[in-house]
């Protein structure tokens, strides 16, 4: 290895992608908008469910239950309507996600039996929302009919009856179950496994399509020397963009972050390389930029986002597809970045990820040097 | 030419044949080339002369055959024969987006040139180029003829023994061809051996020896001088007319004609004994009514002996 060479290719890649906008923008635009896109995009809460009231009644009381929903951070009423004809077109229409329907006896059932039952009609098409929206509609009744319990028994005079026995849960490390807190590793993870196979996989292809690979192959230059020499420069970038997604995380979405910088440092780099190693591995094996781009594009983000545990948990896979997620480096990465950011770990506590993700690095090089070979067709 | 030292000679070229699948694009290619000597390959494009030369830098491997290039075997020294050797492809492959001076940095680089060695040779390369005052410019925003000189100024950052040129002078105006070939004179004065391909006859004159190549066959090797007199069997009579394809037609026919073939807008014809078959050629084309303005011997070129050689050699492949 001659470090004269690696430097001289080191210094030409960097002087290239400065002066190529395209590069610069998968460099520095990319991440920004992944991030963004992600952040905002990516909510497994559902918030501001659009619905749609009928209230048959129109009672104080049933004034005070729509009242209820609509202080709700869950829910927006859109609309208010005067038949179940017009309940069925809003849902229908995909005007509401639900209809919550007060019958005309609400107050009079409320009054004799103490009980009395609300209707909500859903729209389950998308049954994830459908259940989540019916948990927190139940939730908001709950909570109402606590209110007029209290009420009852203070304007009787009584005394608070005993409060009935409640489970009471606490969740470590993501207290508010704020499924962002969650997903912000992820996120991160996702965007360096994008950016990074993006940067080095146009850069050996780049050189095979203009025609400057002819000539770099006829000098000394050893597989080895090229392969440093080209990913390099991509290794501090994608630091820098590291940087840069992390602080976003942090900062600008405000996950919590508990762990220390140098574990980040360590294992981020560890992923870096494998990522920029895949790249490089297309690029030199696909002789075309825009192939190797695509390639490139594919092999990380589908198995980033579908089986490294980020959009759907690794527990409750089939054995096989298990099996599969082994071979995906997000996986180790995004399972470090969430014992770092929510639960604080440290280097220690993390030997097996990143082991393995050190194994990856290896393996990923070594085909890498080999794929690119110094003769052409 | 067989009898130099063994130092004089920089490469070998021992049965070198390439195919590709059913072609054969190099068939059998044996050659050697001395210090100091500019060794042409001429011949159509598709002969096997690119590829030969890409065998010979070690970025083709050959099907059978041997190379060898300053001393070493191309197959099992592929690096340190490229420490010696300069290369320029046909296509332009410096970097558009580089600068003059960055270029030629990092050539330098990559053949392990520095320090005040380095300073030395960007200063030389950029003379050659004679871009002195634009080397900051964008390579992309040189004209055809300097970015020519460039990469044959990056090509020799190293001062290589050896320098492979692959058409180097296609798509570039003559005042810039001329100038290129000032600069091969000079390598090869400072006893580097240079192997240029081209398919420009009048380019191929400046050349030492020329290996003739077609078919991926070495036809003929030889000096130009050489190869115009052991080619050509006969006297060659340049025919200029009104009507130069019917004048191609009649010749053809003629007994005393042994060849006709089109040089522009005239005609070159090889006969035995030019001052005795003249008149028989004369009445000829009186016969057939067809106006000649202009019939005389000339001297053969190069493109004579290109059109004995390759369509010989075709006859020949037809025969078998």
């Amino acid at each position: 290895m001659s470090l004269r060479r690696i430097k001289a290719i080191a210094k030409k890649e960097i002087i290239q992608v400065w002066r190529d906008p395209r590069s610069l923008m998968v460099v520095l635009l990319m991440p920004l908008m992944q991030m963004a896109l992600l952040g905002y995009g990516v909510n497994l809460d559902i918030k501001h469910v659009p619905i749609c009231v009928f209230d048959r009644e129109g009672s104080q009381q049933s004034q005070a239950l729509m009242k209820a929903f609509q202080a709700s951070l869950y829910f927006r009423i859109v609309e208010t309507e005067r038949d179940y004809g017009a309940v069925k077109r809003a849902i229908d229409g995909g005007r509401c996600k639900m209809a919550v329907v007060i019958p005309p006896d609400f107050s009079q059932d409320l009054a004799a039996t103490n009980s009395a039952s609300v209707q909500a009609i859903l729209d389950a098409t998308d049954d994830n929302t459908a259940n989540i929206a019916l948990g927190y509609a139940q939730a908001v009744v709950a909570s109402y009919s606590g209110n007029v319990q209290l009420e009852r028994t203070q304007s009787l005079g009584q005394p608070p009856s005993a409060i009935p026995a409640v489970a009471q849960y606490r969740v470590w490390f993501n207290e508010d179950l704020v499924s962002r807190d969650f997903i912000m590793p992820g996120v991160v993870a996702l965007v360096l496994a994008l950016v990074g196979a993006q940067l080095t996989s146009l850069t050996i292809s780049r050189e095979w399509e203009r025609g400057t690979m002819e000539v770099l192959v006829s000098t000394p230059v050893t597989r080895m020397e090229l392969m440093t020499g080209k990913i390099l420069p991509y290794f501090f970038i994608g630091l820098l963009d590291a940087t840069l997604c992390l602080v976003i995380a942090v900062f600008w979405f405000e996950t919590p972050f508990r762990g220390a910088i140098t574990t980040l440092f360590v294992t981020t780099s560890l992923f870096l390389i494998v990522v920029l190693g895949l790249g490089y591995f297309i690029s030199a094996s696909i002789r075309s930029q825009v192939g190797a781009s695509q390639i490139a594009l594919v092999v990380t983000l589908l198995p980033t986002t579908l089986l490294s545990g980020f959009a759907f948990p690794i527990e409750q896979m089939p054995p096989a597809i298990q099996g599969l997620t082994f071979l995906v480096p997000a996986r180790y990465y995004f399972s470090i970045l969430k014992s770092v950011f929510l639960k604080g770990s440290g280097l220690a506590d993390l030997v097996a990820p990143i082991v393995l993700l050190a194994l990856y690095a290896t393996i990923i090089g070594l085909l890498a040097a080999r794929a690119f070979r110094k003769t052409l067709g | 030419m067989n009898d130099a030292p063994a130092a004089e000679i920089r490469i070998v070229a021992d049965r070198l044949t390439k195919r590709f699948g059913d072609f054969v694009a190099v068939n059998e290619v044996s050659f050697e080339a001395k210090r100091g000597e500019i060794m042409g390959f001429l011949g159509p494009n598709g002969a096997g002369k690119s590829t030969t030369i890409r065998i010979l830098c070690g970025l083709l491997r050959p099907s059978s055959g041997r190379a060898e290039v300053a001393g070493l075997d191309v197959a099992r020294y592929p690096e340190r024969v490229r420490e010696n050797i300069g290369y320029m492809s046909q296509k332009f492959s410096l970097y558009n987006d580089l600068s003059v001076t960055e270029n030629l940095r990092f050539f330098g680089g990559v053949y392990g040139v520095k320090g005040a060695r380095l300073a030395e040779r960007l200063d030389f390369a950029i003379d050659m180029a004679g871009l002195k005052g634009r080397e900051d410019a964008l390579v992309a925003d040189l004209s055809g003829g300097w970015k020519q000189r460039l990469a044959l100024g990056a090509a020799v950052m190293h001062e290589p023994a050896i320098l492979f040129l692959d058409e180097p002078t296609s798509g570039v105006d003559p005042e810039s061809r001329r100038r290129f070939w000032d600069l091969i004179y000079t390598l090869a004065g400072e006893d580097v051996c240079v192997v240029i391909t081209t398919h420009y006859m009048d380019e191929a004159e400046y050349c030492n020896r020329i290996a003739l190549i077609n078919g991926g066959k070495l036809v003929a090797l030889g000096s130009p001088g050489e190869l115009k007199r052991s080619a050509i069997r006969g006297e060659i009579l340049l025919v200029e007319g009104d009507d130069p394809g019917a004048m191609l037609e009649a010749l053809e026919a003629a007994p005393a004609v042994r060849d006709v073939a089109p040089f522009g807008s005239s005609l070159h014809i090889v006969v035995d004994d030019a001052a005795r078959d003249l008149p028989a050629i004369k009445a000829l084309l009186g016969e057939r009514a067809l106006g000649w303005s202009r019939i005389e011997p000339i001297k053969p070129t190069l493109e004579d002996v290109f059109v004995q050689l390759v369509a010989g050699d075709g006859a020949r492949g037809g025969a078998q």
